[in-house]
């Protein structure tokens, strides 16, 4: 049924389809409002036999769904920004013994100066962590990739954590049309969770014990081998909801017109429609442009992006965060997968902390590019006159 | 499901980027009015009627009486651009205070005006310099609901003066909206968003004598 709907709300409705059996959260802007509708189901008595606990802190709520993923329970949370910080800790802990919790990810800003507006730089913070990451560019794909973080995470070959990152304010607080799913077809989808390995109290185990030096390399290497499987699992199961769902939102990355293209430009989360229609109108204008939307970010997509750029010179990379004293996250990813080539990378930084990325921002980004008129590396787009005193 | 936005009775199909936008809607007042509900509430009605749409706010702070903005676009194709609006086709004002602060006409297209919450009109067309509709929201809101918030009257002004959805579905979405909060709530606002809706909609008729946008069905 497609209704015109807030962005928390086409989460909401969709965890609860899941029929998760723990959710615990503990509220920050811009995802408090996930949670509340998440309350109001619960409340409602419409989550049927799941426990939603509020939590002290969100260190608080990922460790209690640590534990109630450890006993065999379909576990849900939602954060962002200082909060997913606050959880960093528990959620290292989460991947290495591979509890396949999923959450969402309002992203939004990293204090200090305190923003609660959007950017990446929350959700890269923990890129290594071991948790598979993706990215959503409206609330029809947020919906959509609920159930499938489940079916991913809880995959055998997988069992590790998940993250749907949705922008902060631009998705999460934006009213738009979403087809809403149906029970019948997400039940059709998305089987009840089969864990491996659960926790009784008649049969109990240790999860993230002490390893000694004569152990503990083995268990992280099996973490990493896990994110490498997930990769296939990831797409079979983007592939399978297509089908299903009658939506089809490609697999690790969406190329188009990338064939002929002598500069692809990549773009990841809310930006990419933006992003398309700058590229598409460059097309129209002539121009040998390609656009690239990043779907999955951890496990990176290198062979995929590696190909899409084939036949291109230049790669332009929108940035939404950055690694201070390297080229920022998305582009390191990127540089690594076309090392080979004889590619050069422009990656432009926008939109910290909420700042507006115009139509005529990413047009003109774009061109100085086409041009020759920018240096490849990494440089700000839509920065003020400023003066920094040094001192 | 196509519809068009007449500009001097001349179809006007706005092109950009090889997508068609039909109408852009920059709101603006202060934190605690109802400027993010209002965009919202135009969403949701607009889609009622065949529209897509899509609305965000944006604001400095989570506090009250700080400038607030808000954003609307109705297409009749799904709406992909999530940037802010630099260049509205109408800008709606819920609190005239926030003009002393924020240059709410910045961009306003040629063929577009502002509906604004204010007592006199001459003198507000003066200082903002473009063609300028007021309605006395405040007063209004005060009547009915006993609290100035002004979102229903505006959002009730704004689609009767320019035609973008119909009366019914109008009080039907504000209905639905604030059933939340009681039937009581919910029919006073109703019955604020007519009185608004019909007092604009008699204006319809210098709108189209002035050519400026409307849309027509």
């Amino acid at each position: 049924m497609m209704k015109v709907v807030r962005g928390f709300y086409a989460v909401a409705y969709s965890v609860k389809l899941c029929k998760p059996d723990v959710i615990c959260a503990y509220p920050i802007t811009p995802q408090s409002e996930i949670v509340e509708n998440i309350a109001q189901m619960y409340a409602n008595g419409e989550l049927g036999n799941c426990e939603y606990i509020t939590a002290e802190s969100e260190f608080g709520a990922a460790s209690i769904l640590v534990g109630a993923s450890a006993t065999g329970a379909r576990t849900y949370t939602a954060t962002c920004s200082q909060g997913l910080i606050l959880m960093s800790e528990v959620l290292w802990n989460a991947a290495g013994m591979r509890l396949p919790i999923v959450m969402t990810i309002a992203n939004r800003s990293l204090s200090a100066p305190l923003s609660i507006w959007n950017d990446h730089q929350d959700s890269m913070a923990i890129r290594d962590a071991g948790i598979i990451q993706m990215y959503v560019e409206n609330n029809q794909e947020v919906h959509d990739m609920m159930p499938q973080a489940f079916k991913i995470a809880e995959n055998h070959k997988v069992m590790l954590p998940m993250m749907v990152c949705m922008d902060g304010y631009k998705l999460t607080h934006a009213y738009e049309p979403v087809d809403l799913l149906s029970q019948e077809i997400v039940d059709e989808f998305l089987p009840p969770y089969d864990p491996p390995v659960k926790m009784t109290t008649k049969e109990p185990y240790t999860f993230g014990s002490y390893a000694t030096p004569a152990t503990y390399m083995e268990f992280r290497a099996a973490v990493y081998n896990a994110m490498e499987r997930s990769r296939k699992v990831i797409e079979e199961v983007y592939k399978e909801w297509a089908e299903i769902s009658g939506r089809n939102w490609g697999g690790h990355i969406v190329a188009e017109n990338c064939e002929d293209a002598d500069v692809c430009v990549m773009a990841m989360g809310s930006l990419v429609g933006l992003v398309r229609e700058v590229v598409k109108e460059l097309r129209g204008e002539g121009k040998k442009v390609g656009f690239i939307k990043i779907r999955t970010f951890r496990p990176f997509p290198a062979e995929e992006i590696a190909k899409a750029v084939d036949n291109a010179q230049k790669v332009v990379v929108f940035e939404r965060s950055l690694s201070m004293g390297s080229d920022a996250p998305v582009t390191l990813d990127v540089k690594a997968a076309i090392h080979k080539k004889a590619i050069d990378v422009y990656s432009p930084v926008v939109g910290l902390g909420g700042r507006d990325v115009p139509h005529k921002l990413v047009k003109s980004t774009i061109e100085e590019v086409i041009e020759g008129k920018a240096k490849p590396g990494t440089y700000f787009k839509g920065l003020k006159d400023y003066e920094e005193v040094v001192v | 499901m196509t519809k068009f936005i007449k500009s001097n009775n001349v179809i006007c199909r706005k092109i950009r980027g090889g997508i068609l936008i039909l109408l852009e809607v920059r709101f603006h007042g202060r934190g605690g009015q109802g400027v993010v509900t209002s965009a919202d509430v135009l969403a949701v009605a607009a889609f009622k009627e065949g529209f897509y749409t899509l609305s965000f706010p944006t604001f400095g702070a989570e506090k009250r009486g700080t400038p607030v903005a808000s954003f609307l676009r109705v297409s009749d194709k799904p709406v992909v651009l999530r940037d802010e609006i630099y260049e509205p086709d109408y800008v709606v004002i819920l609190d005239p205070t926030v003009m002393e602060s924020v240059n709410v006409v910045s961009g306003l297209k040629d063929g577009g005006f502002v509906v604004a919450n204010y007592p006199r009109e001459k003198e507000l067309e003066e200082k903002l310099g473009v063609k300028t509709f007021t309605i006395n929201a405040t007063k209004l809101a005060i009547e009915y609901l006993g609290r100035p918030i002004t979102n229903t009257v505006m959002v009730g002004a704004f689609a009767g003066i320019t035609g973008l959805v119909k009366l019914e579905t109008l009080k039907e979405t504000i209905t639905e909206w604030f059933s939340k909060k009681g039937e009581e709530i919910a029919k006073k606002n109703a019955d604020l968003v007519e009185k608004a809706y019909r007092e604009m909609e008699k204006r319809k008729e210098e709108v189209r004598e002035l050519g400026l946008k409307l849309v027509e069905r």
